[in-house]
């Protein structure tokens, strides 16, 4: 139940944070935390990669929704990768696919 | 001879966890191999059953954790030939369902305001039915899941108790 969260600075002035596992209220503080930490440092164009996450449920939404928000107020973005389908289901569910940029891959992402 | 469908209804297993978080990937994990391997389900409803169990859980152990934080989640699934039953049940202040406050629509700018308030819709949309029941102590939150046919054997209830267990064994990653 280790949630992997891997930061790629490579691809300036886009950080890429891969997250692998299962999000949920368990591990979503890690992803919260390490979110807050990269703004901190001042990375306000995160790409969150979520290809490896098997498991995402509403609190591991909120943290995200809290990401954007945060970024937004500095001027920066949070954007999405994400292809599972039964990832994507949560977001179109919600609604949120609308709020968030989802792309099909990092490159994708990187390229806007 | 053929009875009333509600009197075949049987239950199927019974888990009890401590409200801590880290044992929601646990009730996940039970509740999805039970169903996959009672019902010849798609995958997609077991993923959506996981989901909903998970908001559910969420839900139980803040609402535990706010009055009695020692009492267990309860959680049990029922099986009736139609139909995969779970029951996920705290013994929390209880809430009202209709008198909930959802998130403003995603075109609101005010809606990135809300990080919170998703788990209830999600259950409503995920599975075919679900009921909020107020108890005397506490909640119980009933979702189901139609289809089947039913997969497996006959068998006794199970009763899982690892209300009282303190830690997590460590898991094993990549053997």
């Amino acid at each position: 139940m280790d949630l992997g969260l891997d930061v790629d600075d490579s691809r300036r002035p886009y950080t890429v944070l891969a997250v692998k596992g299962e999000v949920d209220v368990y591990t979503a503080p890690r992803l919260r935390e390490k979110l807050v930490e990269l703004v901190s440092q001042g990375k306000h164009q995160i790409v969150v990669d979520l290809e490896g996450v098997d498991f995402l449920d509403s609190t591991g939404l909120g943290v995200l929704v809290g990401g954007l928000k945060r970024l937004r107020s500095h001027d920066g973005d949070l954007t999405l990768v994400c292809t599972h389908q039964r990832i994507l289901k949560v977001f179109e569910i919600t609604g949120l696919t609308k709020v968030f940029a989802i792309h099909a891959s990092v490159d994708q992402a990187v390229a806007q | 001879m053929q009875r009333a469908p509600e009197m075949q209804r049987a239950l199927v297993l019974e888990l009890d966890v401590p409200s801590r978080p880290e044992f929601i990937a646990i009730v996940r994990l039970v509740v999805a191999s039970v169903a996959s391997s009672r019902r010849a389900l798609a995958d997609e409803r077991v993923d959506d059953l996981k989901l909903a169990v998970s908001e559910a859980c969420t839900n139980a152990i803040e609402a535990n954790r706010s009055v009695r934080p020692t009492a267990p989640v309860h959680v049990e699934i029922w099986e009736a030939p139609d139909r995969l039953e779970v029951n996920i049940e705290d013994s929390g202040p209880g809430f009202d369902p209709e008198k909930l406050e959802f998130p403003p629509p995603v075109t609101d700018p005010d809606r990135l305001n809300f990080e919170r308030g998703l788990g209830i819709p999600l259950i409503r949309t995920l599975v075919d039915s679900s009921a909020f029941v107020r108890k005397e102590s506490g909640t119980s939150v009933r979702m189901t899941v139609f289809g089947g046919p039913v997969d497996g054997d006959d068998t006794a209830a199970i009763y899982i108790d690892v209300s009282k267990m303190r830690d997590l064994p460590p898991m094993q990653h990549g053997t």
